[in-house]
This record gives structure tokens, C-alpha cells and sequence, in this order.
């Protein structure tokens, strides 16, 4: 930083700004993609209710109380730095990693059954069903796609965190990284409850 | 470059002196702000340069009617790569990449911008996002042909490199998200105490605006290039018509997002405009608060006038008509800055120095750019311009015109501040000649030449086109030559310029009130504010 050691004034209030705004990009980016979902739903109504139905629901579901939960334990882990209890926020976040982590088994369980079925995008199977399906497979594997390399990055994310935490270099005193990680994650969740819905339960 | 300056009675070393580390890494490894400002000009000079050259081969094409020069893929590569790096790499990123990098942090007496870390990031972002689309043009099977717009279906068909290209403009949208979520927390949160919101200097508003544009717009056009590249690779079928795709809904896309992107290339010129007349017209900016409300109405109305570029895509009535109501409206607060920057001049004491010449070329040209666009944007006349040299000429009087003539202002207003030295005044007149002439003879020309019903893209022309096309040619090869004087001109005054002063404007703003060039930390001590920022006569100002 370009400024002598004292006149280093962290701004808390800044960070959590400039973290916000940048979660507003990331809700424009799937934006894009819930215009183009809208817009392929209303066209193709039905298609989208009978490939809704191909999909695993259970897994799905498992995938959303996973991601509820892994919210609940980096929320408690920033309010456990922030009382002074170093120890709860790092197993906490540890959790939440696992948690992370658990989401991307049951993803790669799902997506290997459905490529196991022929259903990805320009098979020779998905391109003898109706135009309908072939936009929900496309969307579908492109939004969770998506999503997937947001839990990724946010697993990473939350190692450094970890890290950081571990080392004390996050503190009871200056935890707004480990916070903007958090919010970083709580997105994460957010996207993830709008995709359910829209896919697994389309039928 | 400069020695120790002298300010009264401390002494301050520039930041042009005050590294942390020696030769090339004090400036690619540097957080300053003034610092990445000059790495974004330098790479951007270079940039612009190459797309100027490749813009006057596709004139050189244009000479003859037939017999090309070039064949019609490279013609294609051509209006592809000129497009692209003048957009991408020049004219989105060029103010605020540029000045605002440079000047918003000292206008609001900031010692720099909120994340000095993230903003370094930014510009290597830019530098690879570039580096990509250069590559674009020499790696793969060709050069890409799309046109910069990517339309699909065509976009996912050709075999040309259109993956790269797309790849690094999505690389260049992040830096350019990085740098307005930078200045919007800049500016919330960096202003110096007792600078209110209304006493904030006009260029710091138009980045304001700008930087919300980049921040809630441009993750569309991320998402939408993503989706190109998923296409190629992967074929989802979501532009692609033959699996129920929708080529239609890229068009929306792409334009939801380079719309807007227009707004975020003119606001900033708009914005040091606005810096620019009142301190040669010594006179109070005319309407304060229109001039920066009007910033946010052109980022929030310009957001919804996308449509307006798909007039002829067959999206249907109600859609057109709509389109065509809200661009209508958006005029209105562009109209707004135009008629207080001549109320401004009104009364003046107008002395004509070279950035007060280029900024009121700015305005003609720019109002010319913009009425023109309120022609194409009604319905019936846009059936006959769309897709014509019209729509090119037009877009050029806002995008040349207005923001990179306004650049041009910006850069001969505020070169002084930044490197310390004074160019020749008689250069920078003379070079104004030249440009002027050669622009409108080439870009009037293209003007009529849609409106006489010549498309766009083509490589080759029919004999009744012939007399104008070559008309703009021999413009543009003027116009080339005074591009090469104007900048030949500052690399020039960097070696051999006289010492500028502190203030050799008489301008008004903070950054006149530090010493030339600033030093690291810019303010010594963080000024308070005490009335608004442009106090040429006291008595009216709030």
C-alpha cells in the first residue's frame, strides 16, 4: 500500500461495500441466465415439465439441506470469531468446507447418471428429443455448471479463510474477510435455492 | 523526469520520482492510482494506434470499387479487430481507466482509491485481456470475421478464432467491473470531510454513473460471451436455431449490456467536459445539480433502450415502439448537459487554449452524433439506415467524436498535472486542422453514403457509391495524419516540454491545488471542503 504504516486506516465499512457491489455482478451474471430460462419456459412449457421429471429430485433436495446447513455453520462462524472463540469459528468452517465439498459429490453423482443416460448437450440421444429438451439440458448443465464452479471457488475461498484464521491473521478484531467469505457463500446458497425449484421440481 | 518541487515552503518529491522499487517494476508492481493510470494511457496509445491503422486500410479497401486490396476475409478480420480493440480495449476503458484512474481519488481529495491492490489487478486484467484479443488475430484458423457484435448464429458457426476473441472480451469486462466497483467506493466512502455530494466535481458524477453502469451491466455480456464459448465447445443449443434456440434472445443479451456500455463511454468524456469549459469560460459551471443528475438519468434511462439497435430483428410491434419511446427520452438528459455547457460558455471569458478548442469540438460533433441517433431511432427511417454506413458514420460522431475527442480534451487539459510538462500549444492547434477536416469528411461522408443506401461490412461497392467512398478515404487518411501530430506532440513535450506550474489552467478543482505532478500521497494533508468546485464567481455558488 502506498501509504506510511500509520496512516493505514482499514476501512471496514469500504470492504463491505465493495464486497456487496460485487455481489450484485454476480447476481447480474446468472441474471442472464434465469432471462434466457424464462424465455425458453414460456415457449416450451411442456417439454420442460417431462424433462423436469427425468431429473433426481432426492439428490436435489439432499443438495439444498446440504447448502442450508453449510450457510448456517460460516454464519456462526464469523458470530464465534467475532466473540472471541477462535476455536468454534475454525471447526465450523471446517464444516462448511465439508459441506462444500459433499454438494460436488452428489453433483458429479447426478451429472455421471444423466451423461450415463446420454443426456448432455449435442449427444446423438438428447438430439432426438424435442427442441424443448434439448433447451433444458442446455440450461441445466450451463446453471449448475455455473453454480458448481461458484461452490468451487467459494471452497477454495473459505480455505484461505481457514488458514487465515488458523494463523491469526483474521482476528476478533478485524474478521472482515472471513465475513465477506461468509456473504460470498450465503450467495452461493441463494442461486442454489432458485435453481432448485426451477429444475427439480419444474414438474 | 522532474526535479523536486517547490510548494511553498515544503518540499515535495513527485510520483513520477517516488518508487518503491527500481526502473519497469516501480510501475508494474505499483498500487498508486496516477501510477496505473499512466500504465492503462500508455498501453491504450498503443492500442488506439493499431486500430486507427487497421480503420484506414479498410479505407484503403475502399478506394476502388471491385478489385480489392485485401480479399474479403481479411476485410472481415478487418472491421472485426478494429472493432473490437477500439470498443474493448480503447474507448470503454479509456476515460476512467485513464483519468479517472488518475484524477477522481485527488478531485475528492482522496490519497488514493478504496482498493489500490485490486485496482493494479484490474490493469492486469486488461493488459491479458488484450494480449488474447491480439493473439486472437494470429493463432487458430483466421482472424475472427463475426464483426465485434459476435451475432449468433454466426458467432457459433465459423471456424474462424472467435473463442479467443470472445474469451478476452469477457477477461477485459472483468477488469472493467473491478475498476467501477473500485470508484463507486471510492467515492462513498474516500471523499474529503465537508465534500458533500453537490460539492463533488462534475467528473467525479459521470464516473459515478459510469461505474454503476460497469458494475450491474457488463455481467451480462460475461454471461452471454460464456455462452458463446459453451456453445463451440459444447453445443448447449441456447442461440442455436437449429436445436429450438433462440438466435433473438443473443441480440437481447448482447445488447442489455452494449448499450449501456455506450453510456459508460461517453459519460466519462461528458464528465471532463464538464471540468474542462468552465475553467476556460472562468466562469461557474451553468446548473450544477442537472448536469449531475442528468449523469445518473443517462445511466438508469440508457439501460433501457437496447432495443433499439434490433429494430429490424422482428421482436415485434409493441417492442419497437417502446424501444423507440424510451431512446427518444434518453436524449433528454444528454440534451440537458449540452444546453448548460453552452449556458456555461454564455457571459463567459472565453479563452481559447487547445483543450477548450477540443472540447468544443466535442460538443458539435457529439450533438451531431446525437441527433442523428434520435433520426434512427424512429421506427419507419430506422428500416431504411439499419445496417447502413449511417449507423457507422453515426456512431462514430459519439464514439470518436464525442468520447475520444473528448479524451483528446481531457488528455491536453490535464497532461500538464500528470507528467509535469507543458506541450506546444501551436502543435496541438495545428494538429486540431486536420482532425477536424479529415473527421467530418470521412464520417459526414458515411452519413450519406447510408443514407443513400450503402451497407455496412461490405468489401466492395457499387459505381454510384464510388465519388463519396473515395471522399472519406482521403478524409481519413487526413484525419490519420493529424492523430499522428496531436500525439507526436505529447511524446515530444515528455522529453523537451517546458516545467508546467502548478496551475497552468487556472482551473479551480483540487488537483490545482497540489503540486505538478503530485506527489505520491497526493495531499500532505487531506483538505477540508468548504464550498462547491467550481468558484470562479463566489457569490452564486452554494
Amino acid at each position: 500500500m502506498s501509504f506510511e504504516p500509520g496512516a493505514v486506516h482499514k476501512d471496514l465499512e469500504g470492504a463491505k461495500l465493495g464486497m456487496w457491489l460485487f455481489l450484485f455482478t454476480e447476481m447480474v451474471l446468472f441474471g442472464g441466465l434465469f432471462l434466457l430460462y424464462s424465455a425458453y419456459r414460456a415457449k416450451y412449457t411442456a417439454d420442460f415439465h417431462r424433462s423436469g421429471q427425468e431429473l433426481n429430485a432426492v439428490i436435489g433436495v439432499a443438495n439444498t439441506i446440504i447448502l442450508l446447513t453449510s450457510s448456517l455453520t460460516v454464519a456462526v462462524s464469523v458470530t464465534a470469531l467475532q466473540r472471541g472463540n477462535k476455536k468454534l469459528s475454525l471447526i465450523c468452517l471446517g464444516m462448511t468446507i465439508v459441506f462444500g465439498v459433499a454438494f460436488l459429490a452428489n453433483k458429479y453423482i447426478e451429472w455421471s447418471a444423466e451423461i450415463r443416460h446420454g443426456m448432455f448437450p449435442n449427444s446423438p440421444e438428447l438430439l432426438n428429443h424435442p427442441d424443448g429438451v434439448k433447451m433444458f439440458f442446455g440450461l441445466y448443465y450451463s446453471m449448475t455448471g455455473l453454480h458448481g464452479i461458484h461452490v468451487v471457488a467459494g471452497i477454495i475461498l473459505l480455505s484461505f479463510m481457514f488458514d487465515f484464521v488458523r494463523r491469526n491473521k483474521i482476528t476478533t478484531s478485524d474478521y472482515i474477510k472471513l465475513e465477506n467469505a461468509g456473504l460470498y457463500w450465503h450467495l452461493v446458497d441463494i442461486i442454489w435455492i432458485f435453481l432448485l425449484p426451477l429444475f427439480y421440481l419444474a414438474a | 523526469m522532474t526535479n523536486t518541487v517547490q510548494n511553498g515552503d515544503s518540499v515535495f518529491r513527485s510520483y513520477l520520482e517516488d518508487g518503491d522499487r527500481k526502473g519497469i517494476l516501480a510501475w508494474i508492481l505499483s498500487t498508486d492510482h496516477k501510477r496505473i493510470g499512466i500504465l492503462y494511457l500508455a498501453c491504450m496509445i498503443f492500442l488506439f494506434l493499431a486500430a486507427v491503422t487497421i480503420g484506414v486500410l479498410m479505407r484503403v479497401e475502399q478506394l476502388s470499387m471491385s478489385a480489392p486490396v485485401f480479399s474479403p476475409r481479411v476485410y472481415n478480420a478487418f472491421f472485426t479487430v478494429h472493432g473490437v480493440i477500439m470498443i474493448f480495449m480503447f474507448v470503454i476503458p479509456g476515460l476512467p481507466a485513464v483519468f479517472g484512474n488518475f484524477f477522481l481519488p485527488i478531485l475528492i481529495g482522496a490519497r488514493d482509491v478504496a482498493f489500490p491492490r485490486l485496482n493494479l489487478m484490474s490493469w492486469y486484467f486488461f493488459v491479458f485481456g488484450s494480449v488474447l484479443a491480439v493473439s486472437s488475430l494470429f493463432t487458430g484458423n483466421g482472424a475472427p470475421d463475426t464483426g465485434w457484435t459476435f451475432y449468433a448464429p454466426y458467432s457459433i458457426r465459423t471456424g474462424t478464432n472467435v473463442t479467443l476473441a470472445v474469451f478476452a472480451a469477457f477477461v477485459l469486462g472483468f477488469s472493467s467491473i473491478l475498476t467501477g466497483l473500485n470508484f463507486l467506493t471510492t467515492i462513498h466512502r474516500l471523499r474529503a470531510p465537508g465534500m458533500s455530494w453537490t460539492r463533488m466535481p462534475l467528473f467525479a458524477w459521470s464516473l459515478y454513473g459510469t461505474g454503476w453502469v460497469q458494475v450491474l451491466a457488463t455481467p451480462i455480456i460475461s454471461i452471454t460471451l460464456l455462452l458463446v464459448i459453451a456453445e463451440r465447445f459444447f453445443g448447449i443449443g441456447v442461440f442455436d436455431p437449429a436445436k429450438g434456440g433462440d438466435p433473438l434472445l443473443y441480440q437481447h443479451l448482447f445488447w442489455i449490456y452494449s448499450h449501456p456500455a455506450v453510456y459508460i463511454m461517453i459519460l466519462p468524456a461528458m464528465g471532463a467536459i464538464t471540468e474542462i469549459i468552465p475553467t476556460f469560460a472562468h466562469r461557474t459551471i451553468f446548473g450544477y445539480k442537472a448536469i449531475a443528475y442528468s449523469s445518473i438519468a443517462i445511466a438508469s434511462v440508457g439501460s433501457l433502450v437496447w432495443g433499439h439497435h434490433m429494430f429490424t430483428s422482428g421482436m415485434g410491434e409493441v417492442a419497437n415502439t417502446m424501444f423507440s419511446l424510451l431512446t427518444f427520452l434518453v436524449a433528454i438528459p444528454s440534451a440537458i448537459k449540452v444546453f448548460n455547457w453552452t449556458s456555461t460558455l454564455y457571459k463567459g471569458s472565453i479563452e481559447l487554449k487547445p483543450p477548450m478548442l477540443f472540447a468544443l469540438s466535442f460538443i458539435f460533433l457529439f450533438s451531431i452524433g446525437g441527433l442523428t441517433g434520435l433520426i434512427q431511432g424512429a421506427l419507419n427511417v430506422n428500416t431504411h439506415l439499419h445496417d447502413t454506413y449511417w449507423i457507422v458514420g453515426h456512431f462514430h460522431y459519439v464514439m470518436f467524436g464525442g468520447t475520444v475527442m473528448g479524451f483528446f480534451a481531457a488528455l491536453l487539459y490535464w497532461f500538464p498535472k500528470m507528467f509535469g510538462r507543458m506541450y506546444s500549444e501551436k502543435i496541438a492547434f495545428l494538429s486540431w486542422v486536420p482532425i477536424f477536416i479529415g473527421f467530418n469528411m470521412l464520417y459526414f461522408t458515411m452519413l450519406v453514403l447510408g443514407y443513400m443506401g450503402m451497407p455496412r461490412r461490405y468489401y466492395a461497392h457499387l459505381p454510384q457509391y464510388h465519388t463519396p467512398h473515395v471522399i472519406a478515404s482521403v478524409g481519413s487518411f487526413i484525419l490519420a495524419v493529424g492523430l499522428v501530430l496531436f500525439l507526436a506532440n505529447f511524446v515530444i513535450a515528455l522529453f523537451k516540454g517546458k516545467r508546467a506550474g502548478q496551475d497552468p489552467w487556472g482551473g479551480k478543482t483540487l488537483e490545482w491545488t497540489i503540486p505538478t505532478p503530485p506527489p505520491r500521497e497526493n495531499f500532505s494533508e487531506i483538505p477540508v471542503i468548504t464550498h462547491g468546485p467550481y468558484v470562479y464567481n463566489p457569490e452564486v455558488m452554494p
